[in-house]
C-alpha cells in the first residue's frame, strides 16, 4: 500500500487524478449471504471502499453506480437504500431463482489541458455549480470533507481541495470532461472503469449473469463463484475487451485483515489464457482485485484506460 | 435415476432388475443436555469419491412451516449438502425429503442401482441456535461396510451392506 503510495505521489500527473488513498483502498460489495434456499428471500448488501477489507473505514460505494443483473440478464432494483458516511446500503428481494449479480460501475475521466496557456484540471460532474456544504450538514463542508479528491468517487467530484472556506491562493477548480472547451490544448486524460461485483445465489447456479460484455475488465469465471469452497480450487478468467488478459496481478485477501498482523494476501498472476487458479485455504469472506492500464480507453480523447476489477466471495466450509 | 423412498419398513426399496447392491445408512442423533434444543436439519448424500455429481439420500427439515420464513430458507445452513446437491433439487423431493427427528437412531436405505466403485457417504447436521457438523464415511460398492462418529451435533454414522 505504501509504496503504491510513493509510487502515485511521485507522479504529479497521477496524483492530479486520484487521491492515493483511493487507489489503494479495496472496493467491495459485501453480501448478507451468497447461498438461499427457497422463494422470495432477501439480501442486504453493503457497498464500500475502505483500507481493511470488509470493514468501513473510508468511503461509500455511491448508491448511483449499482447496477443489478437478475439471472435472466434482466436489471433488479435495489430497496431500502441509505448511503452513508463510510458505506452504501440496500437490499435486493431475490424473485428469481439462480445467480444474481450486484455491481458498482464507475468510469471517470481525469487529467488536465491548458487553456490560453493555463493548466487546468478535468474532473467532476459538470453542471452548475452545487451549493457548497453538501451533505457535510449546515455550515458547509464538514472535518470529514478533504477536498474533491478524497470525496466519494474521488474525481466526480467537482470542487477541488483549497475550494470550501475559500482562504489562500486558489487554484482554479476542476472542469468537467463534458465542459472542456473546443480550443483546450495539451490534453491529457486518463479514462478511470471501476468495477466491484459481488454474486448471490438462489436455489441452483446459473450462469447467464458472468456472460461477457466485451468491454474493459471482466470476470469469466470457470469456477462458479458461489460453488467455492475452503480446500478446492477456483478457477477464474479474466477478459480485458473480451479476450482473456494475461499476465494480470490478481489478489486475494480474506476478510477480517484487522485482526491479523498479516493481510494473508493470496498474489497470483493471470497465465497465457487468462485464467488464475485459487485455492482457498478456509471459510470465510474474501476479497479479490485485479488492477489493469492500457492504451484503449473508450473515450477517444483519452490517452489511457486504467481498469480495477474487485469481487467479494465467499466460500464455504467443505 | 430415479430417488428411492427411505427404507425404514422392509419392502420399500424397488431395485432395479440385477441389482446387486442394497445397503443401509444408519445415523444416531445425539441427545444434547441443553435448555433449548430444536431438533437439527439433516441431510445425507453419497457421491464418487474421485467427485462427480452428488445424490442426496434424505433431507430432514422443517418442510411444513410456510410465511415470511418457510422451512426452506434454512437448508443452505447444510451448507455442503446444499453446494453439492440440495439446490438443485425441487423440493419437497419425493423420496428424500423428510421432517425433522429429534435424538434416536434412523436408517435410511442405500440406492440399490449404485454402479460398483467408490464412494463418499456424508451426513450433515445443522441445528437452530447450534452448531453443524459433516461426518464422512468412505465406501465401496458393492459389499462394503464402514463408519465414522461425530462429535458434537451427530453420533454414529455407520453404513452396513447387506
Amino acid at each position: 500500500m505504501s509504496a503504491r503510495r510513493t509510487r502515485l505521489l511521485a507522479a504529479p500527473l497521477l496524483a492530479l487524478l486520484v487521491a492515493p488513498a483511493a487507489r489503494a483502498e479495496h472496493g467491495f460489495i459485501l453480501p448478507s449471504s451468497t447461498a438461499l434456499a427457497g422463494d422470495g428471500n432477501v439480501v442486504t448488501f453493503d457497498a464500500a471502499g475502505s483500507d481493511h477489507v470488509f470493514f468501513f473505514d473510508h468511503r461509500p460505494l455511491q448508491l448511483a453506480t449499482i447496477a443489478v443483473l437478475r439471472p435472466d440478464g434482466s436489471a433488479g432494483t435495489p430497496y431500502n437504500t441509505l448511503q452513508g458516511r463510510f458505506r452504501s446500503v440496500f437490499d435486493l428481494k431475490l424473485d428469481q431463482q439462480g445467480t444474481w449479480k450486484v455491481a458498482s460501475v464507475q468510469t471517470m475521466i481525469g487529467g488536465t489541458f491548458k487553456l490560453n496557456g493555463e493548466e487546468r484540471r478535468v474532473g467532476g460532474r459538470g453542471g452548475p455549480p452545487r451549493p457548497q456544504g453538501g451533505i457535510g450538514g449546515p455550515g458547509g463542508a464538514g472535518p470529514d470533507q478533504r477536498g474533491g479528491g478524497d470525496r466519494p468517487g474521488g474525481m466526480a467530484d467537482g470542487r477541488g481541495p483549497g475550494a470550501p472556506g475559500g482562504d489562500g491562493p486558489r487554484r482554479p477548480p476542476p472542469v468537467a470532461f463534458e465542459d472542456m472547451p473546443a480550443e483546450a490544448t495539451d490534453v491529457h486524460l486518463i479514462e478511470d472503469v471501476r468495477r466491484a461485483e459481488t454474486f448471490v445465489t438462489a436455489g441452483a447456479p446459473t450462469t447467464t449473469v458472468f456472460t461477457p460484455t466485451g468491454k474493459g475488465l471482466e470476470l469469466d469465471p470457470i469456477t462458479h463463484p458461489n460453488a467455492a469452497a475452503a480446500g478446492e480450487t477456483a478457477r477464474f478468467r479474466f477478459l480485458i475487451d473480451g479476450k482473456p488478459a494475461s499476465g494480470l496481478k490478481v489478489t486475494v485477501i480474506p476478510g477480517g485483515d484487522r485482526y491479523r498482523d498479516e493481510a494473508g494476501t493470496i498474489a497470483l498472476t493471470s497465465g497465457t489464457d487468462g485464467i488464475v487458479a485459487i485455492r482457498w485455504p478456509a471459510a470465510g469472506m474474501y476479497w479479490l482485485g485485479v488492477e489493469a492500464e492500457d492504451r484503449h480507453p473508450a473515450q477517444p480523447r483519452a490517452e489511457t484506460r486504467r481498469m480495477s476489477y474487485a469481487a467479494t466471495i465467499e466460500v464455504m466450509t467443505p | 435415476m430415479r430417488p428411492i423412498s427411505l427404507a425404514l419398513a422392509a419392502g420399500a426399496l424397488i431395485a432395479p432388475a440385477g441389482a446387486a447392491f442394497a445397503g443401509t445408512v444408519t445415523i444416531t442423533l445425539p441427545r444434547l443436555a441443553i435448555a433449548e434444543y430444536k431438533k437439527p436439519y439433516v441431510a445425507g448424500w453419497i457421491e464418487p469419491a474421485g467427485g462427480g455429481t452428488a445424490r442426496s439420500l434424505f433431507a430432514w427439515y422443517d418442510y411444513r412451516k410456510t410465511g415470511n420464513e418457510p422451512g426452506t430458507k434454512w437448508l443452505s445452513e447444510l451448507r455442503s449438502w446444499w453446494r453439492k446437491s440440495g439446490r438443485t433439487l425441487t423440493l419437497p423431493a419425493d423420496g428424500i425429503t423428510g421432517a425433522t427427528k429429534g435424538p434416536g437412531v434412523y436408517s435410511v436405505a442405500l440406492p440399490a442401482d449404485l454402479a460398483p466403485g467408490q464412494y463418499v457417504l456424508s451426513v450433515e447436521a445443522a441445528r437452530e441456535n447450534g452448531g453443524r457438523e459433516l461426518v464422512s464415511v468412505p465406501l465401496s460398492v458393492p459389499a462394503d461396510s464402514g463408519h465414522a462418529s461425530g462429535k458434537t451435533e451427530l453420533g454414529a454414522v455407520v453404513v452396513a451392506a447387506k
